[in-house]
């Protein structure tokens, strides 16, 4: 085992939070990521195996599958983003690899991302400040690709209600953390 | 002070004082009320000077499209110039002052200009300030600019916050008058995502300010009855103080939300205005009409006023500019003015018709027939003067007047992307055109609809229809549903300073100088005369301009068209438009995996894009840039060096058909590239220049690490997922960025391996032998975290590249100086890397800049002909392969203590100075500690055949001229021994 102390991508041991009103934003880092993309002329063996290892049918456009262990967000035309618990799933590029083959290309994306949750009472109120998406309209499972403060992100809604992730850039992650906790502050 | 004009009823709050300024003096207002309406209460008509002129001038409207009742509004770095005196919603503490007036508004010494008018004509700059013509820019633009010109700039920082936001809807009403309010209530009641956006403070339109009724109440009571309703409906967003500033594409709208100019300070984190993009599936605009005045001599009194603005004045904020009023009208809305008025106590001194065969029976004076032709009272109206139909005139005393002549729909927002409104001969006005923005309708006053019943029926049916509701809708209230004609009446015989634009003094007499000196078109006579420019944008002004020009032209006014309607509608601060992005939040910055080890370490940082990047290590003792990078460079050829390249784009290429794709975007081959290797490889444009270059490490048969330059990490990227997806589509290649995911740092100089054989777990061997140059690997560090090594060289040293998951970034490079103490390691930062790799010959940005090939840059063997790859063509052009063409070289002055800069050009050491003599030009300098002199990359015509030769380095802008030497680029180690050691 290694002894490197691993650093937050907002630069600290402790994930950042901010509470404002009713609404709570937090570093998540416990989240690993991999990208998956289906191989030329492979696309139906890599769905499914990928569907074997989620459990469940893989999202289309503009949707996420919620899973106990997996999410899987889809990206593009048979492309996923693949989440799951870090502190379980260092190797999570590994293990998809290993049951994907040679069906499909994977790369670890753990470290590409800030993961932010955005919770609670009126965050539909601050997702409007920071994003062109039809927030009112998006149901659990929506997940959608968008640009807040100049930066490319992902948006996930998680919960039924008030609740979105947001995958933003890492080394832009204080940016993005000063643009949410901004629309924060000015709209609850 | 007591309001002396105000009257009883309207919809202000008089429970409620508040005390404001204007020009230092204080008044009492309601909430309710606008800065104007609270200032004519308290009897003040005089409220601003005009732009040229100087002419004192009050209110002419109650609305946005004010062109006189300007003012700077709040003070000190909250003052915000050109606010309109109508629409500014009053404030306990509100500050305002009059504009464009020296000393003070009674008393202008500008109003000499007005005396002069006979000069100050159309065109007067123009003809006047011809010459010289240095003289513009220096003397007379700054003069004009202080005379005339409106409001002017606090000069400080806006201390307040703007925010942008998105909002999404099927339908957006744009207006809440009655068509606005009935369209509203059709769709939000069928359950439809409605929003309702109106500039006003409060939501009604012109029901607030007419004495009409619905149904058994009055409009003002009906319009607050439909706003609750409306309210609590949660699929309906109302939005008051929020102005609809264009109409742009596929739906999309711009809006402006006031949220705190109605407070004298924003509340803490919240922002004054807030511009919204509304994406609305469908829209209806229910933006009304404006009323437009008569012009007549001296009609820009204060106190002279449209009729209209009058009954807002008196109806909705019970404050009348006068206790006598007259009327000129050619409608019958001046006669509704006359008995609104006359219903508040307000005496009438007489109606002036211009009509002759009225059947009205009134109980005030009419003068059926009658034309006002002219006015006195130099700081107010006082009296006006009439000229009956029979020729005889009557002086008529007043203290206010209200003029009527007709209606204009407000048509801006269904031209936003160059429709024109047509011409509609009952109403004599443009009306909305057949085509209009994707998904809008009109309805109401916007659509020429004036009454009442006209402007309920119209919302309705346009919400029923756009957004196809079929339930069966409750029966409209009752309202009024008077017919319409407006008889065309634009200007008063014989008058010559008839104010047209009163905003920017056109006058009558400005349109038909411009007709005579032949400035006929309406695009022409807007910029000859300035009709219709400025905050106003001529709502009250640029029909008559036409109007009267149809008429010297012998057209009709459709003929002579409108000029073009552009956002915003009214004007918008550039603070709104800019929101958040100002200062430093213009960009997102990027940080480095060790930026807060660089930081405790004292690093000075340079901006690179978004990229903070470390620039310099300084240590103690070190009082000069040059001493640290010096320094980082030497200690690092001596014994090791580490920067942080994770900056460098990482793109991962992995497919069956990944080394194929390769060996087609790059110029070089790949495909014949070992597992475990790296080769460096240079990326052409289509049209053969150098694009980027880097290395590609090729880790498994099917999965290649791509490395791009800092600056291009993206555009490769991109022009990578193209070729992918568009020329190659049946390769079997996935790319995906992962230039975050890693933290990679460059450990160079020949005690690296020794430092890195400390780090990289022992299983794995990177001696020479087993690991050699060019060499790549999957490995681990520090006990067992995955890793990646590459042994690629940018310093020209015995170098590697070692990359951990980013997260442990910022360990590694502990760990790095930790372990490196013993052989004194150097952090070194981009400045002394740029040393470097001068030293050494690489091409970097400054050599990459667009205009350079793979021959320019001495890479031509690099284009391999044995294969096809983008840019190996179209690089085979003659004007690309001349042999007198600019070749890389190296540059050193023959005196060691010589300086040289990038930029300067390289001429023949005899001969002219001159660009027709010039021979290239120098890309990168700096100082070598190494070589003990400055050096320098240059592109030189046919330069890899003159190395020896001496030349000048001339920078004739900044007096330099220096004789240097032609060398090979390759300063350091040109055979490459070290970093194969």
């Amino acid at each position: 085992m290694h002894d490197l102390q691993p650093f937050n991508a907002l630069a600290g041991r402790v994930p950042l939070r901010a509470d404002i009103g009713t609404v709570t934003l937090h570093e998540t880092p416990n989240v690993a990521l991999a990208s998956v993309a289906a191989r030329l002329g492979q696309e139906t063996a890599c769905n499914t195996a990928l569907r074997d290892l989620l459990g469940t049918d893989l999202p289309g456009p503009g949707k996420a599958a919620l899973g106990d262990s997996f999410d899987a967000l889809w990206t593009g035309p048979d492309q996923w983003m693949i989440c799951a618990p870090y502190a379980t799933h260092e190797d999570l590029a590994d293990i998809v690899k290993t049951r994907l083959g040679p069906s499909a290309s994977v790369t670890e994306q753990s470290d590409a991302w800030v993961c932010l949750d955005l919770i609670g009472p009126g965050v539909n109120a601050v997702m409007e400040r920071l994003c062109n998406l039809d927030i009112h309209m998006m149901e659990m499972g929506d997940a959608t690709r968008t640009t807040i403060d100049h930066l490319g992100c992902l948006v996930v809604r998680r919960t039924p209600m008030n609740g979105f992730r947001i995958l933003g850039p890492r080394s832009s992650a204080e940016c993005l953390f000063h643009a949410i906790r901004t629309a924060m502050r000015s709209a609850l | 002070m007591t309001q002396e004009n105000r009257l009883t009823g309207g919809q202000i709050d008089r429970t409620t004082r508040l005390r404001f300024q204007f020009d230092g003096k204080s008044y009492d207002g309601h909430p309710g009320d606008t800065l104007a309406s609270a200032l004519l209460a308290n009897n003040v008509r005089l409220m601003g000077r005009s732009f040229k002129y100087h002419r004192p001038r009050g209110p002419l409207t109650a609305g946005s499209e004010e062109p006189n009742a300007i003012v700077a509004l709040r003070s000190g770095d909250r003052q915000e110039p050109n606010t309109r005196a109508t629409t500014a919603e009053l404030y306990d503490g509100l500050v305002a002052r009059s504009q464009n007036r020296w000393p003070r508004l009674a008393f202008d010494m500008m109003a000499i200009n007005d005396g002069l008018s006979d000069f100050l004509t159309a065109g007067f700059y123009y003809k006047t300030f011809m010459w010289p013509a240095a003289f513009w820019e220096r003397l007379y633009e700054p003069l004009i600019r202080k005379a005339a010109g409106l409001g002017s700039l606090s000069m400080q920082d806006d201390p307040d916050v703007y925010d942008k936001g998105f909002l999404h809807c099927e339908l957006l009403i744009i207006g809440a008058g009655p068509s606005g309010l009935m369209a509203a209530l059709t769709a939000g009641r069928a359950g439809k995502r409605v929003i309702l956006a109106d500039e006003d403070f409060r939501m009604g339109g012109r029901l607030n300010a007419e004495t009409f009724e619905i149904g058994d109440e009055t409009g003002a009571a009906w319009a607050e009855a439909t706003v609750a309703e409306l309210a609590s409906l949660p699929n309906v967003r109302l939005m008051p103080r929020t102005t609809v500033i264009g109409a742009f594409d596929h739906g999309i709208f711009g809006a402006v939300e006031r949220v705190s100019d109605h407070l004298a300070v924003p509340a803490p984190g919240k922002p004054r205005q807030i511009l919204w993009r509304i994406y609305a599936k469908q829209s209806v605009l229910c933006a009304g009409a404006t009323e437009r005045p008569i012009a007549f001599d001296n009609n820009d009194r204060p106190g002279i006023m449209l009729a209209s603005a009058l009954r807002a004045y008196v109806n909705r904020y019970a404050a009348t500019p006068a206790r006598r009023v007259a009327i000129f009208t050619s409608t019958d809305d001046g006669h509704r003015t006359a008995c609104d008025l006359q219903a508040k106590g307000v005496t009438i001194a007489a109606v002036i018709d211009t009509r002759t065969d009225l059947a009205f029976n009134h109980d005030y004076r009419v003068i059926r027939g009658g034309q006002v032709i002219d006015t006195q009272g130099r700081l107010g109206l006082t009296f006006i003067t009439v000229r009956l139909p029979n020729g005889e005139t009557q002086v008529v005393e007043c203290g206010a007047l209200g003029v009527s002549g007709g209606w204009n729909p407000n048509v801006h927002l269904t031209c936003h992307q160059r429709e024109r409104p047509v011409w509609d001969d009952t109403l004599a006005a443009f009306v909305p055109g057949e085509t209009l923005p994707v998904g809008m309708t009109v309805a109401g006053a916007a659509n020429g609809a004036f009454s009442t019943h006209g402007a309920l029926a119209a919302g309705q049916e346009a919400a029923i229809t756009a957004l196809q509701i079929s339930d069966p809708q409750p029966a409209l209230p009752w309202a009024e549903d008077a017919p319409v004609t407006q008889t065309p009446f634009w200007y008063v015989e014989g008058c010559s300073r008839a104010w047209l634009d009163q905003q920017n003094d056109v006058t009558v007499k400005d349109v038909k100088l411009s007709h005579q000196e032949g400035f006929r078109s309406v695009e022409h006579l807007k910029r000859y005369t300035t009709l219709g420019m400025a905050t106003d944008q001529g709502k009250t002004s640029n029909m008559g301009g036409l109007a009267i020009m149809a008429e010297l032209a012998g057209k009709a006014i459709p003929e002579v068209g409108t000029t073009m309607y552009r956002p915003p509608y009214t004007p918008t601060s550039i603070g709104v438009l800019a929101g958040r992005m100002r200062g430093k939040a213009f960009h997102p910055t990027r940080l480095t995996p060790s930026h807060q080890w660089a930081k405790e370490r004292g690093a000075v940082f340079v901006e690179v894009g978004n990229r903070l990047r470390a620039q310099w290590f300084p240590i103690k003792g070190e009082t000069h840039w040059r001493q640290s990078v010096d320094r980082e460079v030497l200690a690092t050829r001596r014994s090791v060096g580490v920067c942080d390249c994770t900056t460098l784009g990482k793109i991962d290429v992995q497919g069956t058909d990944a080394a194929t794709f390769l060996n087609f975007v790059y110029c070089n081959g790949f495909a014949k590239l070992a597992v475990g290797k790296t080769r460096y490889g240079l990326m052409l444009r289509e049209d053969g220049m150098a694009m980027d270059d880097g290395t590609a490490a090729r880790l498994a048969d099917d999965h290649f690490v791509v490395t791009t330059t800092t600056a291009n990490a993206v555009k490769v990227y991109q022009h990578m997922e193209f070729v992918r997806q568009c020329l190659v589509p049946d390769m079997d290649v996935q790319l995906i960025s992962t230039t975050e995911a890693w933290a990679q740092y460059a450990v160079a100089g020949p005690n690296s391996r020794k430092l890195l054989q400390k780090i990289v777990d022992p299983e794995f061997d990177i001696s020479n032998d087993a690991f050699p140059f060019m060499a790549c690997a999957n490995i681990t560090v520090c006990g067992g975290l995955r890793a990646r090594l590459f042994r690629i060289s940018f310093s020209g040293e015995l170098a590697f590249e070692v990359a951990v998951p980013t997260r442990y970034g910022d360990a590694l490079m502990r760990r790095l100086m930790r372990d490196g103490k013993e052989f004194d390691v150097t952090p070194y930062g981009t400045e002394a890397l740029g040393v470097m790799r001068i030293e050494k010959g690489h091409a970097a940005g400054n050599e990459l800049n667009g205009t350079t090939t793979a021959l320019t840059l001495g890479m031509e063997r690099m284009v391999s002909k044995a294969k096809d790859s983008i840019g190996s063509t179209l690089s085979e052009r003659p004007g690309l392969n001349e042999s007198d063409g600019l070749r890389a070289v190296g540059i050193k002055p023959t005196d060691p203590a010589q300086k040289i800069t990038a930029g300067g050009h390289l001429m023949n050491a005899t001969g002219p100075v001159d660009a027709a003599h010039d021979q290239g030009y120098v890309t990168s300098a700096a100082h070598s500690p190494t070589l003990g002199s400055m050096i320098g990359l240059a592109f030189l015509k046919a330069g890899n055949t003159r190395h020896g030769e001496k030349m000048r380095l001339v920078s004739p802008l900044t007096d330099l001229s220096v004789e240097v030497e032609i060398t090979s680029p390759h300063f350091i180690d040109p055979e490459g021994e070290r970093l194969r050691a």
